[in-house]
């Protein structure tokens, strides 16, 4: 079945069509009609879930933290300063190894007050071990949050997932989704049966004190888990496509084959970046977009084969590392650190300014007459 | 009352692949022994003990154990001294550890 959908929308669909037990989030812009419509949707009785209404996003996740460890699947979605009130929590519910899927519609931070897009928020929660994903459009919020539900609750990742979505660009524009049919999602994703879960007849101590003598190992098993979910992503990526039709992995190449410039980019810039390329490709000009899907477990091995052919690469940022450089052009470095390609580090977009087709030509234009540079703001006004 | 662990023996980890993904196992507590920063402990007078059982309501660990005379079980006592401050009998009194 297909619907005409926005991003939010999309997003509480594909948390009903995952059967979620369990659904505790605080309503905060962008993001608001994700809990709205997931509220009626339980109302209404067309899924059967708990609702549970909180007083603030950290006690959002605490709901679902609880939740999971039940051994019952939940969903909670965020945006910007909420993200950043749940922190503690976010390591906590990694830590806990619970498989929990959250929504983040990325939005910038304040001050200065903004509801617009920027993946400062969620790029910030980059070290906690969650799961880290991008999407371009609204199909791909559907299809990922399916998806993540199988890849987080494998065996070998036990992991939970952020699926990040841009702020209005996706969040509150209205796009085709295919929802595909109930029993064929059903064979896609089976119930939820944790090993080990909260029990009264079978009772376990939770998060206990960890010495020095344990501690280090869990942190160990925790990485080994991001490593094991390249795999799992790709096998679900995989048997997604056969299923329904649309394949997925950690990146997605664009015209990279043999293309001379790539630039690389996630969220919704990569999808105008397909766009330029089609425009600068008509113009002669041999260019391709590598998008980047998952952000941590990073695809290391993917960027560095989908970047070799390449004389030059651009990576595009719609955050910043303050006093260091674009979030994704310092992981691109650093896995291009053997190669010798000369790099273009590009800030755009911040606090929702539009990145056009024109942006990107711009971009390419630099990459084409200019020397390498770690630091490109595109678009700052008023710059002496 | 809690239903009674079925397995309350200590988790030893051979190998790395034995350990579960998080600290959520059975028996751990029985392996952490929390004591070892205590600095004072309380030791119970039977003579004084009325075994109104205050202390063992109080002991935030709960390192009382609810038997005749009350005892501390000094594995896990922290010494707190919350149990001498609310013996209504003065039947606990305070010792300097490693004296
Ligand atoms: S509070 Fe004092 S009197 Fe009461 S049981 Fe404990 S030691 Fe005995
Ligand atoms: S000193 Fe504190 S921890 Fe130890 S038995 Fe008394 S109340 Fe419990």
């Amino acid at each position: 079945m297909k619907k005409v959908l926005t991003g939010n929308f999309a997003a509480a669909y594909g948390a009903t069509a995952a059967k979620v037990n369990v659904i505790s989030a605080y309503p905060i812009t962008p993001q608001t009609t994700i809990v709205e419509i997931l509220s009626e949707i339980v109302a209404d009785g067309e899924l059967n879930a708990e609702f549970v209404k909180v007083e603030s996003e950290h006690s959002a996740l605490a709901c679902c933290i609880g939740a999971q460890a039940t051994g019952a699947r939940t969903f909670t979605a965020t945006s910007s300063q909420g993200l950043a009130l749940m922190h503690e929590l976010i390591h906590w519910a990694a830590r806990a190894r619970l498989p929990i899927i959250m929504v983040n519609v990325n939005r910038a931070m304040a001050p200065g007050w903004s509801i617009w897009a920027d993946a400062t928020d969620s790029i910030s929660q980059r070290d906690t071990g969650w799961i880290q994903m991008y999407c371009e459009n609204n199909q791909e919020v559907f299809d990922t949050v399916l998806m993540s539900y199988k890849i987080s609750e494998s065996e070998s990742v036990m992991l939970p997932a952020l699926i990040n979505l841009d702020a209005f660009f996706l969040s509150h524009t209205s796009q085709v989704v295919d929802l595909y049919n109930e029993a064929r999602i059903d064979q896609f994703l089976s119930k939820y049966d944790p090993k080990i879960k909260l029990d009264v007849d079978d009772p376990h101590a939770f998060g206990a004190l960890t010495s020095p003598e344990h501690y280090y190992e869990f942190s160990y098993k925790m990485h080994e888990a991001q490593i094991n979910a390249i795999r799992v992503i790709k096998e679900v990526g995989q048997e997604f496509g056969k299923i329904f039709g649309r394949t997925y992995d950690l990146t997605e190449s664009y015209r990279c084959d043999d293309a001379e410039l790539i630039l690389v980019s996630y969220g919704t810039i990569a999808g105008t970046a397909k766009e330029a390329v089609d425009q600068m490709r008509n113009s002669g000009i041999v260019v391709g977009v590598l998008k980047i899907r998952y952000f941590r477990p990073f695809p290391t091995e993917d960027v560095i084969k989908a970047l070799h052919p390449a004389k030059k690469v651009g990576v595009i940022d719609r955050a910043v590392s303050y006093g260091q450089s674009g979030p994704f052009f310092n992981e691109i470095r650093s896995t291009l650190y053997h190669e010798s390609t000369p790099l273009y580090g590009f800030i755009a977009g911040l606090g929702g300014r539009d990145v056009s087709t024109h942006d990107i030509e711009n971009m390419v234009d630099i990459m084409q007459n200019d020397p390498a540079q770690d630091l490109i703001w595109i678009g700052v006004k008023n710059v002496d | 009352m809690g239903k009674k662990q079925k397995n309350d023996q200590p988790v030893e980890f051979k190998s790395i692949k034995d350990m579960p993904d998080t600290p959520t196992s059975v028996g751990s507590m029985l392996v952490n022994k929390t004591s070892t920063w205590r600095s004072i402990r309380p030791v119970i007078i039977d003579e004084k003990c009325k075994r109104c059982m205050i202390c063992w309501k109080y002991c935030p660990e709960p390192a009382i154990h609810p038997t005749d005379p009350p005892s501390v079980d000094y594995n896990y006592c922290k010494g707190c001294g919350i149990c001498y401050e609310e013996c209504p009998f003065d039947a606990i009194i305070i010792e300097q550890e490693g004296k």
